[in-house]
């Protein structure tokens, strides 16, 4: 008997009939450019630094993908990075903060808008005070820029960016292997899959997270804890979700700009670990969530299957 | 619906002031009523009826056919709609006017634009001095909004202005974006006279160069600057083109007699 009822069995990957639960975030997108993609990617990847779970880092983000000249701003080559945190103000703050400690400091780099909304946070309006009253505000075109000069030369920062009240955090996927090389190669794959998908983010280390958690813990004030029901070294000392032949799970996190995005991201990830196979990949696909009652956003797996 | 058209029946023999025939004010009244509207500003008293043949009944789209330099004010607090002027036009065209179109297609006076808080003010002619300046008395030139004027300027353009753009593709009269406070101002011709004397903030581009600046402005050197690749661009949008592309261009800080920090960049 399998532990949780089967939805399908597709190339020999078995899929849960269970549910990812997820949460409304505020979410928004920026897009970050540089001299070349080297420096773009620099700027990106420190500002996206330690934000992989809104409980400790203060939002979530990550690199949705680099863009070419001819899709950026400014004709340079670009990144296109989104942050999703609790709630506005909480956003706000987080990508301010990040925007003057390493996209003002990034040699070359510039900062623009790329999420269109009528509610807005601020980017450049907010770090402009670094330029002590040198700083030149300049609007055309319907768009208001910041010029800051700097010691090599002048950053150039949008005054706004939009975010969306809709964004979803924590779409997800359980991929369960007889060992952590099957897990590692099925994880890589979904997550390559998903970073076609647009407005996603896949927020953990190179997508993928290994210490997937539950809400609270024994020890007090613990806000979340080691989803102990699959570590499988804890098979019999705990009301383990894994079968026999499961010997490591990784986890797949997803944050999106709209839950349909997030469904997509998934959709995608579970085609791909199929299309692995169980042989070099997972045995099985799963999904975490709380039991249904806390996130408003239920992904089903039978729902998503390619 | 047809244009609201106000046909000039020949050259006025005094000033017509054209500040209420402007949509905002046109949209609730009837042809009767229209003509009835006093221009004049002589003892005479003219009213619309007697200086235009008028027809159409669209107020959101005005056409004055048969210009003359004396119909003056024409779109004056205008915030909505458009007005064409098949002609030339008086003083104060567009003033303190805060949305809506006005084209001009052939010269206008003095104080185009002045106290522009919106919409777009095009002239395919000349234009008279203190463009979208301030009125006398006033401390605050244009605060938004954006100008083109497809010919030459007069003394003075962007006199104490605060915000918007303005374009001039021709040659510019004596000392452009005196006193300038903030905004962008970009001249295609030749400046004459100091341009940007005792300008605070703000940033003007004399893409023909400057007959002389005074002293107190500085040369900053030669800069590649994002914002004026962007600013092109973002210009060709609101205007169709622009006499810049984004290259390196000089900069000239000043006007330190004042507070300094305006930058006239020109051509490296």
């Amino acid at each position: 008997m399998p532990v949780i009822e089967l939805a399908a069995t597709i190339n020999g990957v078995r899929i849960d009939d269970d549910f990812a639960e997820a949460f409304p975030m505020s979410g928004t997108a920026i897009q970050i450019t540089a001299i070349n993609e080297k420096w773009a990617l620099e700027a990106a990847t420190k500002m996206t630094g330690f934000a992989t779970s809104v409980i400790a880092c203060g939002c979530e983000g990550g690199i949705e993908r680099v863009l070419s000249p001819d899709e950026t701003r400014d004709g340079r080559p670009g990144v296109r990075v989104l942050f999703f945190g609790f709630d506005p103000g909480g956003l706000e703050k987080q990508v301010t903060t990040r925007l003057g400690q390493c996209i003002l400091t990034c040699p070359t780099a510039a900062c623009y808008a790329d999420y269109e909304a009528d509610t807005t946070i601020e980017l450049g309006s907010a770090i402009r005070y670094f330029s002590d009253g040198f700083q030149v505000s300049k609007k055309f075109a319907g768009k208001h820029f910041w010029r800051m000069p700097v010691m090599e030369g002048e950053f150039l920062c949008e005054a706004k960016t939009g975010y969306t009240g809709d964004g979803v955090g924590g779409g997800n996927l359980l991929i369960m292997a007889r060992d952590v090389n099957g897990a590692l190669a099925a994880s890589e794959a979904a997550v390559e899959a998903m970073k076609a998908v647009p407005d996603v983010i896949m927020p953990f280390p190179g997508g993928i997270v290994r210490s997937g958690s539950k809400l609270g813990g024994k020890y007090e004030g613990m806000m979340a804890s080691s989803n102990d029901a699959y570590c499988p070294t804890l098979k019999g000392a705990t009301q383990s979700k894994l079968d026999d032949d499961i010997g490591s799970v990784l986890e797949i996190v997803i944050d999106g700009l709209t839950a349909e995005a997030v469904s997509n991201a998934m959709r995608a990830g579970i085609k791909a670990i199929c299309d692995l196979g169980p042989e070099q990949g997972a045995l099985r696909i799963g999904a975490g969530n709380y039991g249904g009652g806390l996130g408003p956003h239920h992904f089903s797996l039978k729902e998503l299957l390619p | 619906m047809s244009a609201l058209t106000f046909r000039l029946r020949g050259e006025p023999d005094e000033r017509i002031d054209c500040s209420s025939l402007v949509p905002d004010r046109l949209k609730t009244l009837g042809l009767a009523e229209i003509e009835k509207l006093p221009v004049g500003t002589t003892k005479r008293k003219l009213a619309a009826g007697d200086v235009f043949d008028m027809s159409g009944d669209d107020a959101s789209d005005i056409r004055f056919e048969g210009g003359a330099a004396r119909l003056d004010r024409i779109g004056e607090r205008m915030s909505e709609g458009v007005i064409r002027v098949a002609g030339d036009a008086g003083f104060r065209v567009g003033r303190v006017m805060s949305g809506g179109d006005l084209h001009v297609e052939g010269s206008v006076g003095d104080l185009c634009g002045s106290g522009l808080e919106g919409g777009r003010i095009r002239v395919k002619g000349d234009c008279g001095a203190r463009l979208g300046g301030p009125d006398a008395g006033e401390m605050k030139g244009m605060s938004g909004g954006s100008i083109r004027v497809k010919g030459r300027a007069g003394e003075r353009a962007g006199d104490r202005m605060r915000r918007g753009t303005i374009l001039i593709d021709g040659d510019c009269g004596r000392d452009a974006a005196s006193r300038m406070i903030a905004g962008t101002m970009i001249v295609g011709g030749r400046s004459h006279g100091a341009p940007g004397r005792l300008m605070k903030r703000g940033t003007v581009l004399l893409m023909g160069g400057a007959e002389r600046f005074t002293p107190t402005f500085l040369d900053a050197g030669v800069h590649d600057l994002l914002f004026l690749k962007l600013m092109a661009e973002g210009l060709i949008s609101t205007f169709g083109d622009v006499p810049f592309d984004g290259s390196p261009m000089r900069k000239m800080s000043g006007d330190t007699a004042v507070l300094g920090l305006g930058e006239i960049y020109l051509p490296a």
